[in-house]
């Protein structure tokens, strides 16, 4: 069962445990073809309108530290366990070396792994918060991003307040094998403890989440959240096409399609999403 | 319904071995001849090839073993291994899945919930399991039952042999990740002794959907892994052929995740594969299982609780600056 979805836009640094690295350079442009009205839009005016296409309000994905700037009462957030950093327990390598692979993303990212928590306060509410880097790896979760997770779960747990996570995955790390899998079982298993002090959990589900990240934490939130037409699934679209095989019906996975289902409890957009997150924390928080 | 005539390409010089004997062993009986000491011969001849072949087995040969067609499957250790079996089916929300098998039974004589994926062993049988892969309706009929296994106090066997949960549309629409999701959390908070059993295939979430378990066994030939080798190569590689490259560098056997101490126990098989002697193999499973149950009802409620989080919320491989 593949959770790695296949989107060639989603531009990942390392790829997305994907094998072939077509990594977008720096400066590689400064004109943006949005993805939702085909329209080339300047990039800067793209970043100033966080990631929103000012034309078609198609959400094009967003660097990991930006959401914490638009989400977040100003000055609150306090960066927690940036130290973690990732080994290698398999000894992995394809293409490249797994070492290699983090060494090299880290620089061309900044981060050590995929995953950015810490505390801060939204709309005045304490929050235990993190958030996925797609840009990193295609935001797969191996130990460093599953221990990240767990720790955001169990500082909302010891200080009695909410916790928010905001998912952006292709799924489990496959370089870490069994480790990445068992990531899912720890942080559900950390959820199920933080139920006991009834603060609310809240899951935002960006695009894309799919696989071991959807199947676990994600889908595990009091409330559920995402962003408009994400891609939110089990299984990736071209694993369900090549099992079924025939085409998947438009829209299928989207946050629309799952909303229709009952999967999911609100489809949120960007520049509403800190004003709804305060709502729900005071109602609930 | 085994298939005797299947065999693996490794086990074929075995095998053939094997049927020579036979046929001396037939025609001795009969006998003016006497093949006694040629029998003698060829028996610690395929003695010692056996144990050549299976000692150095690589993981893609542990792979192959895995998936044999001939091996136990669920069913199988449940009729070896526990008596009084009533099988439960309703996920009281959308359909029937028989991709998992459910149901309460007696092992050593005392109530439990006994559950584990079942593959089919013909075409005809498939069409009814799915090939092992659930849907979400098999992950909530389990979540229904977990539930009243904690309210009726009773142990929780599980059998995992899965090649995946299922990839399709009506999986997706009815929510497969959120069924396996809320069977991790509520799985990791159950207050009795739970135990699950690696027998055949353990891939990614799809097994996992029943293993946030106490204990973690796992068969000799077994794999376990975040991924199928197949699926990995086919991302890595673009090439389903390099499975067995895959096979070896995500470490998916039971000794690699005893290793990792990830697994509490590995269980031997019978010389040449479980599915050479399924009595055998039950046993052995039996055994495993009735010890790790012993220790488990030591364990007060919230010791089991406590015990299980501790487990699961230490495994991780990662450094930190301090
Ligand atoms: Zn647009």
């Amino acid at each position: 069962m593949a959770w790695f979805s296949k989107e060639k836009k989603l531009k990942s640094k390392g790829g997305p445990v994907e094998a072939q690295p077509a990594p977008a350079k720096k400066g590689e442009g400064i004109w943006n073809k949005c993805d939702g009205c085909a329209e080339v839009i300047y990039k800067a005016d793209l970043e100033k309108n966080w990631n929103i296409c000012p034309l078609c309000g198609h959400h094009e994905m967003m660097p990991v530290r930006r959401r914490f700037d638009l989400l977040l009462d100003p000055g609150t957030f306090q960066e927690l366990d940036a130290d973690l950093t990732p080994q290698d327990p398999l000894g992995f390598s394809d293409a490249k070396k797994y070492k290699d692979r983090l060494k090299a993303t880290a620089k061309t990212t900044g981060l050590r792994d995929a995953f950015v928590s810490g505390t801060g306060s939204i709309g005045g509410h304490p929050v235990s918060i993190g958030s996925f880097a797609f840009e990193f790896m295609g935001g797969s979760m191996g130990s460093v991003v599953g221990e990240k997770v767990a720790r955001v779960i169990d500082r909302a747990y010891e200080r009695r307040i909410p916790c928010i996570v905001f998912s952006s995955t292709g799924g489990a790390r496959m370089q870490e094998g069994i480790f990445s899998l068992m990531q899912m079982a720890k942080t559900s298993a950390a959820l199920n403890r933080f139920r006991a002090v009834r603060k609310p959990y809240i899951s935002v589900m960006l695009h894309p989440t799919t696989g071991g990240v959807a199947a676990s934490f994600a889908w595990l939130g009091d409330v559920v959240i995402a962003e408009p037409k994400a891609l939110i699934g089990f299984a990736g679209p071209r694993v369900i096409e090549q099992t079924i095989r025939e085409k998947l019906p438009p829209g299928f996975q989207r946050s629309e399609f799952l909303l229709e289902h009952g999967m999911i409890d609100a489809i949120v957009p960007r520049l509403e999403m800190r004003d709804k997150l305060a709502q729900i924390l005071s109602l609930l928080g | 319904m085994l298939k005797p005539t299947f065999a693996l390409d490794f086990e074929r010089p075995l095998l053939a071995l094997q049927s020579k004997i036979g046929e001396l062993k037939e025609l001795s009986g009969g006998a003016k001849v006497d093949f006694t000491d040629e029998i003698l011969k060829l028996e610690r001849k395929a003695r010692k090839l056996q144990a050549e072949i299976f000692s150095d087995l690589t993981p893609w040969q542990i792979v192959q073993l895995a998936r044999h067609p001939n091996r136990p499957y669920t069913l199988d250790y449940l009729k070896a291994l526990f008596t009084d079996f009533v099988e439960i089916e309703g996920d009281r929300r959308f359909a029937a899945d028989r991709a998992i098998v459910s149901g309460f039974a007696r092992f050593d004589g005392a109530p439990v919930l006994v559950m584990g994926h079942q593959k089919g062993r013909s075409t005809k049988e498939n069409m009814v399991r799915n090939f092992g892969m659930p849907r979400p309706e098999g992950y909530r009929k389990a979540r229904r039952l977990f539930d009243l296994a904690e309210r009726f106090r009773l142990p929780v066997l599980i059998f995992i042999d899965t090649p995946g949960a299922y990839p399709g549309i009506g999986a997706e629409e009815r929510g497969q990740a959120e069924a396996i999701a809320v069977n991790l959390e509520v799985m990791s908070g159950l207050s009795v002794p739970t135990i699950s059993t690696v027998i055949g295939e353990g891939a990614s979430g799809g097994a996992l959907g029943l293993g946030v378990t106490s204990r973690i066994l796992m068969l000799q030939y077994a794999w376990y892994n975040v991924i199928s080798p197949e699926s990995c190569s086919s991302i890595l590689y673009r090439d389903a052929g390099q499975a067995k490259k895959s096979a070896e560098g995500l470490k998916l056997t039971a000794k690699d995740l005893s290793g990792f101490g990830i697994t509490d126990e590995t269980v031997q098989e019978p010389l040449g594969g479980a599915h050479r002697d399924h009595a055998l193999a039950a046993r052995y499973v039996g055994e495993a299982i009735r010890r790790h149950l012993a220790q488990l009802k030591l364990l007060s409620p919230e010791q089991i609780v406590a015990d299980r989080y501790r487990k699961y919320r230490a495994i991780g491989v990662f450094t930190s600056d301090e």
